[in-house]
């Protein structure tokens, strides 16, 4: 029997047991909105903007280990959508984004509501696809589905003209699927993986420094039976935030721009390092000159060849999937007899405990204002460190990952490499659709958020009881904090007037809305609102204007050329 | 320093674009680029001559074998090899200069494909060298039209690039 370019899509999406689509309806995806509107196993959730609908398959792929799977129209559909996909892709996440076409005879022609889809999307996905045959179409999909997840995950789009949803052809789903041209190294290279055994063991001042690899492979369990078995002291980025648990002895907090004094004082004067699905971020070691000065030997174990000795020359290069490079790692040290001199280790130990004296992250506990650290301490204590956070971008942002410790992965979602206001309610909505039972908070500011705002529509539509906390302090926050800092205190439209009144706002949308001004009102507002699981509560916290995110490296500046809250 | 890379990757539409994409996109240098089906029509060869160091270098291959549709990347510096590009020229050849042109050819070892009452189009393969020292040899006053391949490149002896 043959079926439609639409129906085959359908079957396709069903065979990657594909649970929800976020999506928004338009003139070239009718067909495909035809078919769903025919079936009841893939929901479809309705976005109010495309935006919303990559985020939110993208928190939805973040917070658990499926993918998240994104629907548009064509022409604006698809250009809405590229911020999500750009999100997506300089974090590495799975996801799929199907984009509609004008038909195939009107392409080219500068037709109503067409834009070049692959060309657009082309530097901002792992791959694309035009499928300009109906027979084509469900191979596509499968490698699609195949090339997201496997190897370095990232986005992938499939743009399907509408002639060709109409189309017919036989369906038939390929079970595996083979590329010559595509074969993502697993396993690491036994040499080097000895070799990077030798060197963990000789260390004097290890430091282990994990990313978003971590999480995105789900080697969580092999990190953390590493660091313990070694006594290593260990920091993860912003993207690998709870790959090891933040509650741990071993664990000396985030590294980077707002990264901790000891994380950043460890980093620079280790004598062996070893980067684990991590990337030598630019926010993360600062300038490479200034962190290349030092002499210390670099292991490097990522998924991706293009990733090592990119920024920052590396020892030991070990190209593979992190959690069997680990594993194989752990079997190694463990059939040794050697183990790190437990001397020098407990005098890098005493370094490390001396740099923390500095207690990096104190705020003013007794603030007659509310401390945005405060509220963000506070929630972590009513979730007992157990929701599920996504954040939106700038100070709110670095604040929840200092305060907010993750013990466990895929608990913070956030975009760390594109940096995208905006992102934390879609995501929130995509990680409450992954995990129904779950706490989802969202922490953003109320410039982030009005970038999204309208995705509180979607929360009520679908019943989604995420709890919103608005860090308020009517400044693009991260914006002022530079000015403040690097251009003479002159707020160049930092400034956020006008705002509308969130409790009202978030009442006309159906939801339940409190506005919290003095600190001793945050507790019982957090409690209260956790206490509605199935409501919606959007937190209006009224917090300090002039608080600032220490410490700081200035952008280009070494890692640790730190500015202190005490040196203001 | 200058590079010839030679990639093997998938005939299909929007490949090259890839490639070129990924050059401006990371700011890396081409100075010529060529693209043709192989021996394999599923299979096309492309050859880029760039530059930079060995960084550079070093990001350019392992980004180019990221991208998808590239089956093999192979940098031809790395071993011997040669490299040759084709010019048509077309010069300026009245009664008079017929004769010096001819001789000039010869001598570079072009061939004269086409010829009418005032003008020669000669064809000349080399190294890129060759080519502008033959542009130099002419003199630009009899130079009417140029058209270069940009340079292609194969190792030398048993080293093959394929599938």
């Amino acid at each position: 029997m043959e079926l439609s370019g639409a129906e085959i899509l359908i079957k396709c999406l069903q065979a990657e047991k594909v649970e929800y689509v976020f999506g928004y309806p338009g003139g070239s995806v009718l067909f495909i909105y035809d078919e769903l509107f025919k079936q009841t196993k893939i929901k479809h959730v309705l976005v109010r903007h495309e935006q919303g609908a990559t985020h939110a398959a993208d928190g939805y792929s973040r917070s658990s280990r499926k993918i998240g799977v994104a629907l548009v129209t064509s022409g604006p559909g698809v250009t809405n959508a590229v911020t999500g996909i750009a999100t997506a892709y300089m974090d590495s996440i799975p996801m799929v984004i199907i984009s509609g076409q004008v038909p195939t005879h009107a392409i080219g022609l500068d037709a109503f509501q067409e834009c070049d889809a692959v060309g657009i999307t082309r530097p901002c996905v792992k791959h694309n696809f035009l499928v300009k045959d109906v027979k084509d179409l469900a191979l596509t999909m499968k490698k699609a589905f195949y090339l997201a997840t496997t190897g370095r995950p990232g986005p992938v789009l499939v743009d399907i003209p509408k002639d060709v949803t109409t189309a017919k052809c036989k369906f038939e789903y390929p079970e595996t699927i083979t590329m010559r041209s595509y074969n993502p190294v697993v396993k690491g290279h036994p040499g080097q993986i000895k070799k990077a055994m030798q060197l963990l063991l000789e260390a004097k001042r290890p430091m282990v420094y994990a990313g978003g690899g971590v999480i995105l492979s789900e080697a969580a369990a092999q990190l953390t039976k590493l660091v313990r078995m070694l006594g290593f002291p260990c920091t993860n980025t912003l993207m690998g935030l709870g790959g090891f648990p933040a509650t741990d002895k071993h664990f000396v907090g985030m590294p980077g721009m707002h990264g901790t004094y000891e994380a950043n004082m460890a980093m620079q004067n280790c004598d062996v390092l070893v980067a684990i699905g991590a990337r030598f971020d630019d926010r993360v070691i600062g300038d490479p000159a200034h962190f290349g000065q030092v002499p210390r030997k670099i292991i490097h174990i990522d998924i991706d060849p293009s990733s090592i000795s990119k920024r920052v020359k590396v020892d030991v290069p070990i190209v593979g999937h992190v959690p069997d490079v680990l594993d194989d790692l752990i079997k190694l040290i463990e059939a040794s007899k050697q183990r790190p001199e437990p001397k020098a280790l407990h005098a890098w130990w005493a370094q490390i405990e001396l740099w923390k004296t500095k207690d990096c992250l104190r705020y003013d506990r007794k603030s007659k204002i509310i401390k945005p650290q405060f509220v963000l301490e506070k929630l972590y204590e009513i979730t007992k460190g157990d929701a599920i956070v996504t954040s939106d971008v700038g100070q709110h942002q670095m604040w929840a990952a200092q305060f907010y410790k993750f013990d466990k992965p895929r608990r913070w979602i956030n975009s760390g490499g594109l940096g995208t206001m905006g992102f934390g309610l879609p995501a929130a909505m995509g990680a409450q659709m992954a995990n129904p039972g779950a706490s989802v908070v969202c922490v953003t500011g109320e410039a982030s958020f009005q970038m999204c705002i309208q995705e509180l529509s979607t929360c009520k539509q679908y019943r989604l009881p995420i709890k919103v906390v608005n860090l308020n302090n009517r400044y693009m926050g991260m914006v002022r904090q530079w000015q403040q800092f690097f251009h003479g205190n002159r707020y160049s439209e930092s400034y956020m007037d006008a705002l509308p009144d969130f409790v009202k706002l978030a009442e006309s949308y159906g939801h339940v809305g409190i506005r919290i001004d003095k600190p001793a009102d945050v507790e019982p507002a957090l409690k209260e609102a956790f206490k509605r699981t199935d409501e919606l509560v959007f937190m209006d916290f009224i917090t300090d204007q002039t608080e600032n995110v220490y410490p700081m490296v200035g952008g280009g500046k070494g890692l640790t050329e730190m500015i202190l809250a005490e040196d203001l | 320093m200058r590079h010839i890379i030679s990639i093997l990757l998938e005939n299909e539409a929007g490949a090259l674009s890839r490639v070129s994409g990924l050059f401006s996109a990371r700011g890396y240098n081409i100075e010529s680029l060529t693209v043709a089906p192989t021996e394999d029509a599923s299979l096309s060869r492309m050859t880029i001559v760039t530059s930079g160091s060995g960084d550079v270098i070093e990001q350019i291959t392992k980004q180019l074998n990221k991208l998808v549709e590239v089956v093999k990347v192979v940098d031809l510096f790395e071993a011997p090899h040669i490299e040759r590009e084709l010019m048509l020229i077309k010069v300026r050849a009245t009664a008079k200069e017929r004769d010096d042109m001819k001789r000039m050819s010869d001598i570079f070892r072009g061939r004269i494909i086409d010829v009418s009452e005032d003008t020669f189009t000669i064809e000349l393969t080399g190294t890129g060298q060759k080519l502008d020292a033959f542009i130099e040899a002419l003199g630009r006053g009899v130079i009417l039209e140029t058209a270069r391949t940009g340079a292609c490149g194969i190792s030398r002896g048993q080293r093959v690039l394929r599938i």
